[in-house]
């Protein structure tokens, strides 16, 4: 890792940089570039983030027919690109935002720019149940569209009760076997349009105020799950092939190591335009205090923080 | 550019190389799949010499997917001496593949 104390003086320096190539950094990249400002993206894989990882969108406005995530996110990437922005395929691996520029180091370089975006988005949260990390790829997984087809005409069960855990189950219901959605409440807080479409599935079995406590893998692979009733404290053994994940995100700020303002769940404190409590820095979509998280939110987060970032630079 | 291999050149490309083989275990429908294979061509070219990089479609290659156990994808594998000597799930920046082959 490069050595912080160089403070900019041999580092390649950009206007803007925005960390993280999902959604809110590829618009914040369109819209910073288009403004007329260097910008670099950096991003740990290639661009598209959760957006490209979404098999079907059918709450982004304007399309009618249902959108595959991916396509949409590369044409984001293009877009950005056509405009200037230039995509940095290096993970940035920690920040000093203490001083001006404001220094980044990834994996395989040192850079600086003097406003910065952070759009780093979430993960997959973990039940963070013992061997489950052991257990991933051998019938844990927090993927059901890359997974599902693993365990075809199998059982499965599915944990969560919000939107990616009822799509999930709807997926998996047409490829596998029994497909059972334990969830920690007596409902399901997923939007109401997939609470029709669940109930009219045959093959989906409702687990309510349920925990899982133990993934049962005696041969080194998920062939079950035993499962708590939080009303009762039953406990019942359900057999099943693969265990899908589905409960929640967790922000990607590790990275930032204290140079901002986190919550108390880890996102990064940030107002409706994107400002942290550091000048110059801004946080937009999944990674930032918001009411919802969305492709379209993100987007506007993106805009905004761009817009924001240019007015910062111009004073 | 990291090279598709199915049965019928598994043995010769991956089991039989002289080098460490990085193999991805991959489907053309998985999104992260498609998210790792561009950081996977950039080893390729690096590693050049050193270490190869090779792929394997799960749906054209069931066979060696079932035989290595793969129940998720990506899947990556670094064979050396044509066994497994590390593997991980899930997409990985490219420090972390890099720190694989290693």
């Amino acid at each position: 890792m490069a050595d912080m104390q160089d403070k900019g003086t041999t580092r390649e320096t950009f206007d803007l940089a925005v960390i993280g190539a999902g959604p809110a950094g590829m618009t914040a990249a369109l819209y910073a570039a288009r403004a007329g400002l260097s910008c670099a993206v950096f991003e740990r894989l290639s661009p598209g983030g959760q957006l490209a990882q979404t098999e079907h969108l059918e709450n982004y406005p304007g399309y009618t027919q249902s959108t595959s995530g991916f396509d949409l996110a590369m044409q984001m990437h293009e877009q950005a690109a056509s405009f200037g922005a230039r995509f940095v395929s290096e993970e940035v691996v920690s920040v000093d935002f203490a001083g001006a520029p404001k220094l980044i180091d990834t994996a395989f370089g040192a850079y600086a720019a003097r406003a910065v975006i952070v759009a780093t988005g979430a993960r997959p949260a973990k039940l963070g149940l013992a061997r489950e990390d052991e257990l991933a790829g051998r019938g844990v997984s927090y993927c059901a569209t890359c997974d599902g087809n693993f365990f075809r005409g199998r059982d499965v069960v599915v944990v969560g009760g919000g939107n990616t855990a009822a799509a999930d189950a709807i997926y998996l219901s047409r490829i596998c076997g029994k497909v059972y959605v334990v969830h920690r409440r007596d409902r399901l807080r997923a939007t109401a349009i997939y609470h029709q479409r669940l109930a009219d599935l045959e093959n989906v079995e409702f687990v309510w105020n349920a925990e899982v406590t133990e993934i049962k893998a005696p041969e080194g692979k998920v062939e079950g799950v035993r499962v708590r009733d939080k009303v009762t404290g039953e406990m019942r053994d359900i057999d099943c092939a693969a265990l899908f994940v589905a409960v929640g995100m967790r922000p990607n700020t590790e990275f930032l190591a204290g140079a901002l303002q986190l919550d108390e769940t880890g996102y990064v404190r940030a107002d409706e335009l994107g400002a942290t409590a550091t000048p110059g820095v801004y946080a937009a979509g999944d990674v930032r205090t918001k009411a919802l998280r969305q492709v379209v939110t993100a987007v506007s987060d993106g805009a905004n923080c761009a817009e924001a970032a240019a007015e910062f630079l111009s004073e | 550019m990291s090279e598709v291999v199915s049965s019928e050149n598994f043995q010769t490309k991956v089991l039989e190389s002289d080098k460490p083989v990085l193999v991805d275990f991959f489907a053309t429908w998985c999104g992260p799949c498609r998210m790792v294979a561009p950081v996977l061509d950039e080893i390729a070219a690096e590693m050049e010499g050193k270490a190869l990089v090779c792929k394997v479609d799960i749906d054209q290659s069931p066979d060696i997917a079932a035989r290595y156990g793969v129940s998720s994808v990506p899947t990556l594998m670094v064979f050396e001496n044509g066994q497994v000597k590390k593997q991980t799930v899930g997409a990985q920046p490219k420090q972390s593949l890099l720190a694989l082959l290693a």
